[in-house]
């Protein structure tokens, strides 16, 4: 379903990502794991045609994302790992727009829309503005819209990036409960270990933009020696810390509170 | 289309949900209206150019949809930093759809908030001088700035990368090109440079149209005006889906 060759991305002089290989097979629950500034946003971005690739290749579904995006864009779905509703309307309408920009007919629309809401536990909320959402709420509206057009691959960059453990859980519960009912093809980025370990069915470890494992949580710890998923990860990117640069993206969404107030 | 459509009717409810904002946004033209109209009313008269009201309305009207434009334009920033943009932008549609979604959304609610100034204009005393050939004449002209400077508000909100080009765009490009205007003096008489700099100036041909169209002073006429605001209406069209189309997320 996704297939990733010698995948390369230089910003000037700097290699986010270079040369990475994967594939990813349909229906499958794929985690892509590594720590900050390893290099996970930027593949995805490239997957998802909104970035170019500096060289490799790239296949989705058997389309190539840069030379057949609107092909592509139908095909997958994706939440971000910053925010992307607008606070301004209801979640109802947020998932309304998306599903006329991807072309969803109108009765199907209405059929999924509710049941995708009733099934994140929105549905009573469907008439309130996103911007009076929590966290966790924000989150799972962004995985409903992500289902809606019945994508044949879900990206989830860090998708539970902030959540409290119970909605954690939920989240996945969820994520998992549709990978088996449509299928879905899901390729996922987190941080807690716990999540990949119990959702993924293959994980690959990127570090300093490198593919440095792949395989099973089981595969994994068997060939590190090591008992968790956790202490596989550790044992594998080393244990210092890695400095992300300050996002601007903050900043302004500070300043934007300071405006609107 | 239905993309276009959505996306243009977000721009409404954007608008209609903001009562406070509407109230707000009509404050500028009616401190233009009053303090100038009335302050500098006696001068205008005595100077034999009649009532300074019915001269300076039209150009309050066509303020109030430039800078309503220009403000519409900028929340492309917002959308950004919202993060709401990327949805729009990976979809499987066209930049040119989104584009043109959000620039006539931009357009109908300030070609709407052109109207509402008018109707406070006539409180003030506006009075348009034949009103069956006025009103559907003024609303031409209405439309046309709307769509011209909508699409140059789209241009500025794919330039701009953060808050602080915002006053830069208004002090350097949006208030010398409403000073500039004719929004608030006869274009007639003026030293041969600003005759020049004015005839250069794109709002200039829209605040004739709407003056011509209201009170039946023309300074060019109504085919000039007409056209020359068609032809810059497409370029800024082009411009704006040409910069909307190189936004990188
Ligand atoms: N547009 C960009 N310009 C320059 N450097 C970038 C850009 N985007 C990401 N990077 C850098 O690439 C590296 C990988 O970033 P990213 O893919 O976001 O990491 P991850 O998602 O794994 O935390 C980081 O060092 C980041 O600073
Ligand atoms: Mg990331």
């Amino acid at each position: 379903m996704i297939r990733v060759d010698n995948l390369v991305k230089t910003f000037g002089d700097f290699t986010a990502v270079k040369g990475i290989s994967f594939d990813v097979k349909q229906g499958e629950i794929f985690a892509f794991l590594g720590p900050n500034g390893a290099g996970k946003t930027t593949t995805i971005k490239m997957l998802t045609t909104l970035l170019k690739p500096t060289s490799g290749t790239v296949e989705l579904d058997g389309l190539n994302p840069m030379l057949q995006q609107k092909e592509a864009r139908q095909r997958f779905g994706i939440v971000f790992q910053d925010p992307s509703l607008d606070g301004e309307q209801t979640a109802y309408e947020n998932m309304e727009l998306h599903g006329v920009l991807y072309h969803v007919p109108r009765k199907v629309r209405t059929e999924r829309i509710e049941s995708l809401l009733k099934l994140f536990e929105l549905w009573d909320r469907r008439d309130s503005y996103v911007k009076e959402f929590s966290g966790g709420m924000k989150r799972r509206l962004e995985i409903a819209r992500g289902f809606l057009h019945t994508p044949k691959i879900l990206f989830l960059d860090e998708p539970t990036l902030g959540l409290d453990p119970q909605s954690r859980n939920q989240l996945w519960s969820h994520v998992k409960r549709l990978n088996e009912t449509e299928k879905t093809t899901v390729f996922l980025t987190t941080h807690y270990m716990d999540e990949a370990d119990r959702v993924a069915h293959r994980i690959a470890i990127v570090d300093h933009g490198q593919l440095i494992a792949q395989g099973t949580s089981a595969e994994l710890k068997a060939s590190t020696n090591t008992e968790s998923l956790e202490e596989a990860f550790l044992a594998l990117t080393g244990e210092s810390l890695r400095d992300e640069s300050a996002s601007t993206a903050e900043g302004m969404r500070q300043m934007a509170r300071m405006w609107r107030r | 289309m239905s993309a276009i459509y959505i996306l243009w009717l977000r721009e409404l409810k954007r608008y209609t949900r903001s009562r406070v904002q509407i109230i707000a946004s009509l404050g500028q033209p009616l401190l233009y209206l009053l303090a100038l109209g009335f302050g500098l009313g006696p001068v205008f008269e005595r100077a034999g150019n009649g009532s300074y009201v019915q001269f300076i309305a039209p150009g309050v009207v066509g303020m109030s949809i430039l800078f309503m434009c220009i403000f519409s334009g900028i929340s492309i920033l917002w959308d950004r930093q919202f993060g709401f943009l990327k949805e729009t932008l990976v979809a499987p549609v066209s930049r040119m759809q989104i584009m043109l979604g959000r620039t006539l959304g931009s357009a109908t609610v300030a070609t709407f908030q052109g109207v509402l100034v008018f109707i406070i204009c006539l409180i003030a005393g506006l009075r348009p001088h034949n009103w069956a050939t006025a009103l559907p004449q003024a609303f031409v002209f209405m439309a046309m700035v709307a769509i011209t400077f909508a699409a140059l508000g789209t241009a500025f909100g794919s330039v701009i990368k953060d808050m602080q080009g915002f006053p830069i765009v208004m002090n350097f490009m949006v208030m010398p090109m409403f000073f500039l205007s004719g929004a608030l003096y006869p274009l007639s008489h003026l030293p041969s440079v600003l005759t020049v700099i004015t005839r250069l100036d794109p709002l200039t041909y829209g605040i004739d149209g709407l003056r011509g169209s209201l009170t039946g002073v023309w300074h060019f006429n109504f085919a000039l005006d007409v056209a020359v605001m068609a032809f810059i209406a497409a370029a800024f069209l082009s411009l704006g889906a040409y910069f909307f189309s190189k936004i990188q997320i």
